[in-house]
C-alpha cells in the first residue's frame, strides 16, 4: 500500500467521519466495504477480529477504527484511518457547540434529531450483519453465543468487556 | 480527568460519562447533560467525544477542547496499539485464533444488543411506527444487502426521515 493509497483511504474515512451518526456502529459496514471489498487490505475474518479487539480495549469505541487501520496497514494505517475519521467531525462539532448554545430549539435541529434516529438503528443492524458474515458456516454453538450475547447485553448492564472475555475464554478452549 | 473517564470505559462510556460529569465533578446538571447528549447524538462522530468537545468548549474554550481530546484518545490509543501489535504477532496460534473468533462473535451479539436499546425509544417516535420501520429496513437493506456507499444511504434515508419529521412537527 503506497502513500497515495493511504491518503485516499484517509480521505474516505474523513467522509465517513461526517456520516457517523451515533458513533462508530453506523460506519462499520462501510469501513468493511472500503478495507475488505475495495482495497483488500483485510479479509472478512480479519475485519471481525479487529473490530472485536478495538471493542475489548478501554476508551471510546471509535478506537475500533484505529485498530482496523493498524491491522490493515500498520502504524501509518492507524494514522490514516483514525486521523481521517476524527478530524472532520471534531471540527464540525466544535463549531456546532457554539451555534447550538444560542439556538437550542431551532426547528431544523429537531427535525434532524428525529428524522435521523431510524437511520442510526438500521445502520447499526447492518454493522452486526457484516460482522457475522465470516462465521456463517459456524455451527450452532456460535449462533447460540451471538443470540445469548445480544439478549443478555440488551437486558443487563454488564460492561461489554465481560461478554468479550467470555467469548475469548470459550474460544481458547475451542467451544465455538 | 478525562483519562479517568476513558480508562473506565470499556466499549462504551456513556454511563461513566454521566457519572463523572454530573455526579462527581458537578460540571453539569442532569438536564444540561441530557441536552448536550441529544446534540452529541444528532451530530456525526463518536457521541462521547462530541459530548466532551462541547463540554470542553463551554467551560474552558479551545484549550479545554484540546485537553479533552488528548485525555480521551492518547492513553487508550497507546493501549489499543499495544494490544493489536501483541495479537498480530501471535495470530498463528490456535488459542489466539479461537479467542479472536469468540470475540468476533461476541462483537456481533453486542451490536445486536445495542440495536435493541436504540429501538426502544424509537417506539415513541413522532414519525409513527410504520415510517420508522420502513426507514430502518430501507437503511439495513441498502447498506447490508446492496452494499450502497454510506453517503448514498444517509442522503436518501436520512433526507427522507428529516422531511417526514419536518412535516409532522
Amino acid at each position: 500500500m503506497s502513500a497515495p493509497e493511504l491518503l485516499a483511504v484517509a480521505g474516505q474515512f474523513a467522509l465517513l467521519s461526517l456520516l457517523a451518526f451515533g458513533g462508530v456502529n453506523a460506519i462499520l459496514a462501510d469501513s468493511q466495504r472500503i478495507l475488505v471489498l475495495q482495497r483488500g487490505w483485510l479479509d472478512e475474518a480479519g475485519f471481525a477480529q479487529a473490530v472485536a479487539l478495538g471493542q475489548a480495549a478501554p476508551g471510546p469505541n471509535i478506537m475500533v477504527v484505529g485498530v482496523l487501520g493498524w491491522m490493515a496497514a500498520g502504524p501509518l494505517g492507524l494514522l490514516a484511518c483514525l486521523g481521517g475519521v476524527l478530524l472532520p467531525s471534531t471540527l464540525l462539532v466544535w463549531r456546532f457547540a457554539r451555534w447550538a448554545e444560542a439556538n437550542r430549539s431551532h426547528p431544523l435541529l429537531l427535525a434532524f434529531q428525529r428524522g435521523c434516529a431510524p437511520l442510526v438503528l438500521g445502520l447499526s443492524l447492518s454493522g452486526a450483519w457484516v460482522l457475522v458474515q465470516p462465521y456463517t458456516q459456524a455451527g450452532w454453538p456460535a449462533w447460540t453465543l451471538v443470540a445469548a450475547v445480544a439478549w443478555g447485553s440488551a437486558r443487563s448492564k454488564l460492561p461489554p468487556l465481560a461478554w468479550l472475555v467470555l467469548g475469548a475464554l470459550g474460544g481458547v478452549f475451542g467451544a465455538w | 480527568m478525562c483519562n479517568r473517564l476513558a480508562l473506565q470505559g470499556f466499549g462504551g462510556i456513556l454511563a461513566v460519562a454521566q457519572h463523572e460529569f454530573v455526579e462527581r465533578e458537578r460540571w453539569l446538571s442532569d438536564t444540561e447533560f441530557l441536552e448536550l447528549m441529544a446534540a452529541a447524538q444528532a451530530l456525526p462522530g463518536p457521541n462521547v467525544i462530541n459530548l466532551s468537545i462541547m463540554l470542553g468548549q463551554r467551560h474552558f474554550g479551545w484549550r479545554g477542547v484540546l485537553a479533552v481530546l488528548g485525555g480521551l484518545l492518547l492513553l487508550p490509543g497507546l493501549l489499543v496499539v499495544a494490544l493489536a501489535a501483541l495479537a498480530s504477532h501471535q495470530l498463528h496460534r490456535p488459542e489466539v485464533q479461537g479467542a479472536l473468533r469468540g470475540m468476533g462473535l461476541v462483537a456481533a451479539g453486542l451490536l445486536l444488543g445495542a440495536s435493541w436499546k436504540l429501538a426502544l425509544p424509537l417506539r415513541r417516535s413522532l414519525l409513527g411506527p410504520w415510517a420508522v420501520a420502513g426507514l430502518v429496513l430501507a437503511s439495513l437493506l441498502l447498506s447490508a444487502a446492496l452494499r450502497w456507499p454510506l453517503v448514498a444511504v444517509v442522503a436518501l434515508v436520512g433526507g427522507l426521515g428529516m422531511a417526514l419529521a419536518a412535516r409532522k412537527a
